[in-house]
């Protein structure tokens, strides 16, 4: 059969056969594709009913006065002025903690350290960190800050624990932005006499950059939903003051939100969907900045 | 590596520099062994590199030609796995000395890579790159640098206008001319150049050639090549590697004429590799 197909030409019929599994591969394509679809599809239908439920009930609260008044007795004037001071000193203070520390360690284990048993030690700590559920950063917040450290219930306390909490994320982050930087630049500073330092500062920082910036800010996106970690160490949960240094009492928003929630009269909730739309609107500035910062400097190798 | 000594002496022996003043040697390579983790990439290399030549590194793929290359400027440190004993001494400097300092090496001998590999910055600031990390500011100075490296490179009369242009902007070729520009732009002794045409079209590669035999008058360069017209074309000495050692080093029409080894021989003529 095989010699005798050799001896023949082939036929143009045969030649434009299609393959035998042809429509069963067809099939399986089209069914894989419908289940990704429908994954993608469920996780923004969701977030769109949120959305649109905190969006129903809080609107009718949402205005100036939300943002300019103090927490109160009295729906109509409760306010979250407080929380979102708060949450903006946190903010500020969280930042260059945990920037500093968080790419300082990225720099140090990707350009520095040599690979033994010592760094593979911190990279495996590092992951491991990443998994801690944040009341635990919470409690150790809460010996060595507040206790230890005799920091008191404090901004500078609440930043420490924070930036604790998220620098595993930034570290990791950073750390993959830093790797992605071509070797043959490196290489090619080197082979100049730059020093180690020149070569991280003059070509892989910049190149890094977008990288090390998104991941920060995905970071501290993260840690201004945080709550667990913060009541952990004590910040208030009704305070009718601004904080004014890096010792002051604080609240933060989601703790404010969670304050309202757990109220029993129904407009407070109501009051609480309101909070938590300045909260979605923060992160969506963040994000935004994150996005728009990876663009600018995005470059190309 | 009896061989390969005895090439060595022989090369000493039989070498008539064409230049008027007798040649020194900027490198001495003495009995250099490198391994990857427990794989030895390099076997006993003696090596002597005349200055103001240009020296070719020929051999099949993986022989350690580009090893051998990178550890010339020490870049081979940068695999945490590498292991050498032996000496190399860049001008009777022990380069491995613990108080001879890397960087000083690095300023001194340039290094040309296989693909061209500019910062992902304009074509100015490229070739000022270097002359700002030795501490020089004076934008006079650096604007003179820029016009002086790009002139040396045969690549002054192509970007002159468009220096402020990203570098990624130029072919394959013009970018890697414009490596070459920024090596010479910290003013080195020496240039490494690892393979630097492989990766360009025959008449990007004609030019490098041409700029090559042009650089040689200030430089001493060392050049790694696959290809072996290429290296008949261009180099004065040719060093023969094969498994890690040197099978041959001599003087280039020699190699290609008579080589002394059988396997030199085998694979200038194509046999193999």
């Amino acid at each position: 059969m095989k010699a005798a197909r050799q001896e023949t030409t082939i036929t143009t019929e045969e030649r434009l056969q299609e393959p035998a599994n042809l429509s069963v591969r067809e099939w399986k394509n089209k069914i894989f594709k419908g289940i990704f679809t429908a994954a993608a599809g469920f996780s923004l239908l969701m977030l769109i009913v949120l959305i649109l439920r905190i969006f129903t009930q809080g609107i009718g609260y949402l205005d100036w006065n939300l943002i300019t008044s103090f927490a109160s007795r009295n729906p109509s004037d409760a306010g979250i002025l407080a929380a979102f001071v708060g949450t903006i000193w946190l903010m500020a203070v969280t930042a260059p903690i945990s920037f500093i520390l968080g790419v300082g360690t990225a720099i140090y284990l990707e350009e520095y350290a040599n690979k033994n048993r010592f760094t593979s030690l911190i990279q495996t700590n590092i992951s491991n960190l990443a998994g801690v559920p944040s009341v635990v950063f919470g409690l150790l917040g809460l010996t060595l800050f507040v206790r230890e450290l005799a920091m008191g219930r404090s901004i500078i306390a609440g930043a420490l624990t924070m930036s604790l909490l998220i620098l595993p994320i930034i570290v990791v982050a950073s750390q993959e932005a830093i790797r992605s930087v071509p070797t043959n630049l490196k290489e090619a500073s080197y082979a100049m006499g730059a020093t180690n330092w020149q070569t991280i500062y003059r070509v892989v920082l910049p190149a890094a950059l977008p990288g090390i910036l998104t991941g920060n800010i995905l970071a501290l996106s993260r840690a201004i939903g945080e709550t667990a970690p913060l009541i952990m160490i004590g910040a208030l949960t009704y305070i009718a003051f601004l904080p004014e240094n890096l010792l002051s009492q604080f609240t933060v928003m989601p703790i404010q939100i969670f304050n309202w929630t757990s109220r029993p009269q129904e407009e407070f909730h109501l009051v609480a969907a309101a909070g938590i739309i300045v909260l979605l609107a923060m992160l969506l500035l963040m994000n935004s900045i994150a996005v728009w910062i990876r663009n600018k400097f995005q470059r190309r190798f | 590596m009896l061989a390969s000594k005895d090439n060595n002496t022989q090369a000493e022996e039989v070498y008539e520099p064409n230049t008027a003043r007798p040649a020194d040697s900027v490198y001495k390579v003495d009995q250099l062994n490198l391994w990857y983790g427990q794989d030895q990439a390099l076997k006993n290399i003696e090596l002597e590199i005349p200055e103001q030549q240009v020296t070719a590194i020929i051999g099949p793929s993986g022989c350690g030609k580009s090893t051998f290359i990178k550890t010339l400027n020490r870049l081979t440190e940068m695999i945490p796995s590498v292991k050498t004993t032996g000496g190399i001494y860049y001008r009777n400097q022990d380069i491995f000395d613990k108080k001879y300092k890397v960087e000083l090496l690095r300023t001194k001998v340039g290094m040309v890579f296989q693909n061209p590999n500019p910062f992902p910055k304009s074509i100015y600031e490229n070739i000022v790159y270097g002359p700002k990390i030795h501490g020089i500011k004076d934008k006079k100075v650096l604007d003179e640098i820029v016009e002086s490296s790009l002139k040396g490179a045969a690549l002054w009369d192509e970007v002159k206008d468009d220096l402020k242009k990203n570098a990624f902007g130029l072919s394959g070729g013009q970018q890697q001319r414009l490596c070459i520009a920024r090596c010479l732009a910290v003013e080195p002794d020496v240039l490494l150049m690892d393979e630097p045409t492989s990766a360009l079209d025959p008449i990007s590669t004609l030019k490098i050639e041409e700029l090559v035999q042009d650089l040689k008058k200030n430089y001493s360069i060392i050049i790694v090549t696959h290809n072996m017209q290429q290296a008949g074309r261009i180099s004065d000495n040719t060093a023969f590697f094969l498994n890690g050692e040197v099978v041959e080093y001599d003087r280039t029409d020699k190699i290609f004429s008579s080589p002394d080894d059988k396997r030199t021989e085998d694979y200038i003529s194509g046999r193999f590799g």
